[in-house]
């Protein structure tokens, strides 16, 4: 494409001299730049309830190429064909649970964004809140101890007194 | 003191655990399909479109699967090696062409070289679903009760090779 819009500008800075030639360049390289169509839209399955009933069912199952991605997303190659897949397990009558054990047979959990609840899954289950329960914890712990130890400052009577005494020397001292 | 070696010790606990995640790769996805049975298919010849090879076709003997695509470039970065072990002549190999052009795989196992006993050929992707094939290229290899007892995702390396496939296929053959 470069190379291309390269030979137009020779050929035109050889017929055109000035800001006239210029322009006719700029010209070119808008018309010969604009050239890279987009990609039309894949045309949606014929039936709307498929379709419904598809997206879904894709909208919580990983796209493994692009791992941030969800099915439903997913532009990838990968995604059409579970896409197809999952259409035509539609139309076969299979309930939502058959398809996505029919991909997790294959693809395993991993697949799944919504994760069962197993063994290997507990921590990741309940590790968040095993840790608010660390922190509220550790929380409590502090926010008691550091009440002990305003209460310890807590003055006696008799220290009391003196404190003000010694208050009111220095007010005294300060007046005259 | 314990006021200072608590946090440093849950910092140091983080820091390892997000040590050790830095060096995982998220693309290794453990395949559920690993101790199963291979599923079953019966497909076309690469070479010969009339014919049709049968998964149970190699039922006694510990065969490679390997998918491939002349789409794919990661492909030609394992393929000496693959023509290296079927060579060698350890375990025959066959090829299942993912979603490619008949013209094209051929050229292009022209160019690199043939370590194939069969190719057979997935036009649309549907055996590859069976087998949990998201990036190609995937290998396989299956015993033989036809188990698949390993799944190596993405090229075979030298290092691959010798520490896992290898001696897992001797292993593999030594049994009954």
């Amino acid at each position: 494409m470069i190379k291309k819009n390269n030979l137009y500008c020779v050929v035109a800075s050889r017929q055109f001299n000035g800001i006239k030639g210029l322009l006719f360049i700029l010209f070119l390289l808008l018309i010969t730049t604009s050239v890279g169509w987009s990609k039309e839209a894949i045309p949606v399955a014929e039936d709307p309830v498929i379709e419904k009933r598809m997206l879904a069912l894709t909208m919580d199952l990983r796209c493994l190429v692009c791992q941030n991605e969800s099915i439903a997303d997913s532009r990838a190659d990968f995604s059409n064909d579970i896409r197809r897949e999952i259409r035509e397990q539609i139309k076969a009558n299979k309930t939502d649970q058959e398809i996505v054990q029919f991909l997790v047979d294959r693809y395993g959990d991993f697949v799944l964004y919504n994760p069962p609840m197993k063994p290997t899954t507990m921590l990741l289950w309940f590790g968040p809140v095993i840790l608010f329960i660390i922190g509220l914890g550790s929380l409590i712990v502090y926010l008691r101890r550091h009440r002990v130890q305003i209460e310890d400052v807590s003055l006696s009577q008799v220290q009391l007194e003196r404190a003000e005494a010694l208050l009111n020397e220095n007010k005294k001292g300060k007046n005259v | 003191m314990m006021r200072y070696l608590i946090p440093l010790v849950a910092f140091i606990v983080l820091a390892a655990f997000l040590l050790v995640g830095l060096t995982l790769n998220p693309r290794q996805v453990p395949s559920p399909l690993i101790d199963k049975p291979a599923p079953i298919f019966q497909l076309n010849h690469l070479h010969e479109p009339d014919r049709l090879m049968a998964s149970k076709d190699n039922l006694g003997k510990v065969w490679l699967l390997n998918v491939w695509a002349s789409w794919c470039v990661a492909c030609r970065d394992e393929h000496p090696l693959l023509v290296q072990l079927a060579n060698s002549g350890i375990v025959p190999i066959y090829g299942l062409n993912y979603k490619d052009e008949r013209t094209t795989a051929l050229q292009w196992l022209k160019r690199y070289g043939d370590p194939y006993t069969i190719s057979i050929v997935d036009p649309d992707g549907r055996v590859g679903i069976d087998y949990g094939v998201y990036g190609v290229p995937e290998t396989y290899v299956i015993d033989k009760k036809g188990i698949i007892r390993h799944k190596q995702i993405g090229p075979v390396t030298v290092d691959s090779l010798q520490k896992t496939i290898i001696p897992l296929i001797i292993e593999l053959q030594k049994k009954a």
